[in-house]
């Protein structure tokens, strides 16, 4: 079999179009780089779509937890201590097992409306149910970063915002909001790598695979134990994860020029890249 | 375990959670907090020695050791970590495997990959095919324990560079004018200001070690994952003497709670550890102290 072929048939393979059966013996190389990096989609899938939601929440949850409020603060405190403090691979297993247990609960109170049954449903499958729990955990690390990012924009510059008139959310839109960024963006792109590390989880951890639909380190696995030779499947998931990790870098730091653009470029800190590694 | 303990079904309220809660299964589950423990214990100080290793050889001057130091460090920054343990406990398991087998078997000319298939001859197997269970385990964790320790030696060994850089230069120096030799002003004025620059990175990353340590599960250990799996599942009346339901939420839970409780003390510990560091330097939490112990 050519490895063009083997592309047509293996390219999206882990969303289920093209062949059904895996490569089970003369494994090539091409089969195993091909099928890696149709793995690779779901990586990139639960990545973008956690660090994109978890920004927005992880903001609400970094103002919560520096108001003065208690009725915002101690939520928001008890949130972050307890995604932060416990392990995302536990956090992975409880969630399952709590979606697993949601119909049978779900269906004494809600019988009879089909949608809200369908709904818990689709979180045991990994593209909803791991989805929510790396929304949250990525969240509670960002709202961290952003807490203290607030905590640091100079008091000059509200004093500042306030002598021009600006209260309330134009302050914040305006002043508040784009220095924090600005001080968090850092330590957010290493939150964001790591985001993106962390998704090689799912997998495995309670969320199966349904018909063979896995993430690159699935298929890794897969080959790994099909072929006893670790050496090849393994460095190939770690190349293509290199790969991606400066993409995604790239990315953050064309943000990252936008946020400083109004301060000199010889006087701009450099980003220094220091993933955090497990959560 | 207790006297009443003999006959399951016929117990009800307090004495049923008592029994059940000492029943062999559970002590198995209790015992993998210790295989926890010592995962943490073994860790800790091989990633601490590994991480000194890598920040010396970055420092060196010969070429090839800084080269190897740079790479170690950089090597794990860039890789997700769950690759490599999964990766390096199989590795080094082949890599014992082959050397053995070329001291033990030279008679042996077979290649070693024979296709798929990866094959030593049965006296270079470890541990030995005919040795005790425990044997096995043992031999899996230390596996596993080595991987942890290559991994977060890398990063200790970031933290531990950037501090030793971090150390003003004045006071190595001043160690200079006082006629410290090199050596001498390593061990006694250098070494032991890094400690108080390098203690925020190692607590942050002592408090991700705690939570890397249940992929010890995915390494084939049998540690507290592993065993609130085995013991939480729907346990029916016929094959079982404390049959109940689907309890893995529960069990998760006080997973959980564990690792929340670990986590906080750490806080404690080393908020204590991080004032005795800063005690007598000239910084904003040294000075604070410096006034009251006068």
């Amino acid at each position: 079999m050519s490895c063009a072929q083997t592309f047509t048939d293996y390219a999206l393979r882990s969303i289920g179009i093209g062949q059904r059966l895996l490569p089970k013996s003369d494994i090539t190389l091409c089969e195993q780089f091909v099928l890696i990096g149709s793995g690779m989609i779901w990586n990139i899938y639960f990545a973008v779509l956690a660090i994109a939601t978890g920004f927005m929440f992880a903001t609400a949850l970094a103002l919560a937890k520096a108001s003065d409020n208690k009725f915002l603060n101690y939520p928001a405190t008890t949130f972050i201590f307890i995604f932060r403090g416990s392990p995302l691979f536990i956090q992975f297993f409880l969630a399952y097992e709590t979606f697993v247990l949601l119909p049978k609960l779900g269906i004494d109170i809600n019988m009879g409306i089909a949608t809200i049954t369908a709904e818990t449903r689709w979180l045991t499958k990994a593209w909803l149910g791991a989805l929510v729990v790396l929304f949250f955990n990525t969240s509670a690390y960002s709202a961290e970063i952003f807490y203290g990012a607030y905590n640091s924009v100079p008091k000059g510059a509200v004093e500042a915002a306030e002598a021009y008139g600006m209260r309330g959310f134009t302050r914040f839109r305006r002043i508040i909001w784009p220095t924090m960024l600005r001080l968090a963006w850092p330590s957010y792109t290493n939150e964001a790598i790591f985001m993106f590390h962390a998704t090689t989880l799912v997998f495995v951890s309670s969320f199966p695979a349904w018909r063979q639909k896995g993430d690159a380190l699935y298929y890794a696995t897969y080959f790994a134990e099909m072929t006893f030779n670790p050496f090849i499947p393994y460095p190939i998931a770690a190349a293509y994860f290199i790969g991606f990790t400066i993409l995604l870098i790239l990315a953050f730091s064309l943000v990252n020029q936008r946020l400083n653009r109004h301060i000199d470029p010889k006087e701009r800190k450099k980003i220094r890249y220091r993933p955090q590694i497990i959560r | 375990m207790m006297s009443f303990c003999g006959d399951p079904a016929s117990l009800a309220g307090y004495q049923w959670w008592l029994c059940y809660l000492t029943n062999n299964n559970h002590f198995s589950l209790y015992s993998s907090f210790l295989t926890v423990m010592a995962l943490l214990a073994l860790t800790a100080p091989l990633a601490m020695i590994l991480g000194f290793a890598g920040a010396l050889a970055r420092r060196s001057g010969i070429f090839p050791l800084n080269l190897f130091g740079q790479i170690y460090t950089s090597l794990a920054r860039s890789v997700p970590e769950i690759i490599f343990f999964l990766f390096v406990p199989i590795a080094m398991d082949q890599a014992f495997e082959y050397i053995r087998h070329k001291i033990k078997c030279p008679e042996v000319t077979d290649p070693v990959y024979q296709g798929n298939d990866f094959v030593v001859c049965a006296a270079a197997k470890l541990p030995l095919s005919t040795s005790d269970a425990w044997v096995h385990s043992t031999y899996g964790f230390l596996l596993a324990a080595l991987g942890f320790a290559i991994v977060f030696g890398a990063h200790a060994a970031n933290t531990i560079h950037g501090a030793l850089n971090a150390v003003p230069k004045n006071q190595l120096e001043t160690a200079a004018s006082y006629g410290m030799s090199r050596r001498q002003s390593f061990w006694r004025i250098h070494l032991p200001q890094m400690w108080g620059y390098a203690l925020p990175g190692l607590s942050n990353l002592w408090m991700i070690l705690i939570k890397a340590t249940p992929l010890l599960f995915l390494l084939g250990v049998e540690d507290m994952v592993y065993w609130a799996g085995q013991i939480s599942g729907t346990k029916t009346a016929a094959y079982y003497d404390y049959p109940h339901g689907d309890w893995r939420l529960g069990y998760f839970a006080a997973l959980l709670v564990f690792y929340l409780l670990m986590t906080r003390v750490s806080e404690i510990v080393f908020g204590r550890l991080s004032a005795h560091f800063a005690t007598g330097q000239a910084t904003l939490g040294g000075g604070s102290t410096q006034g009251l112990q006068a």
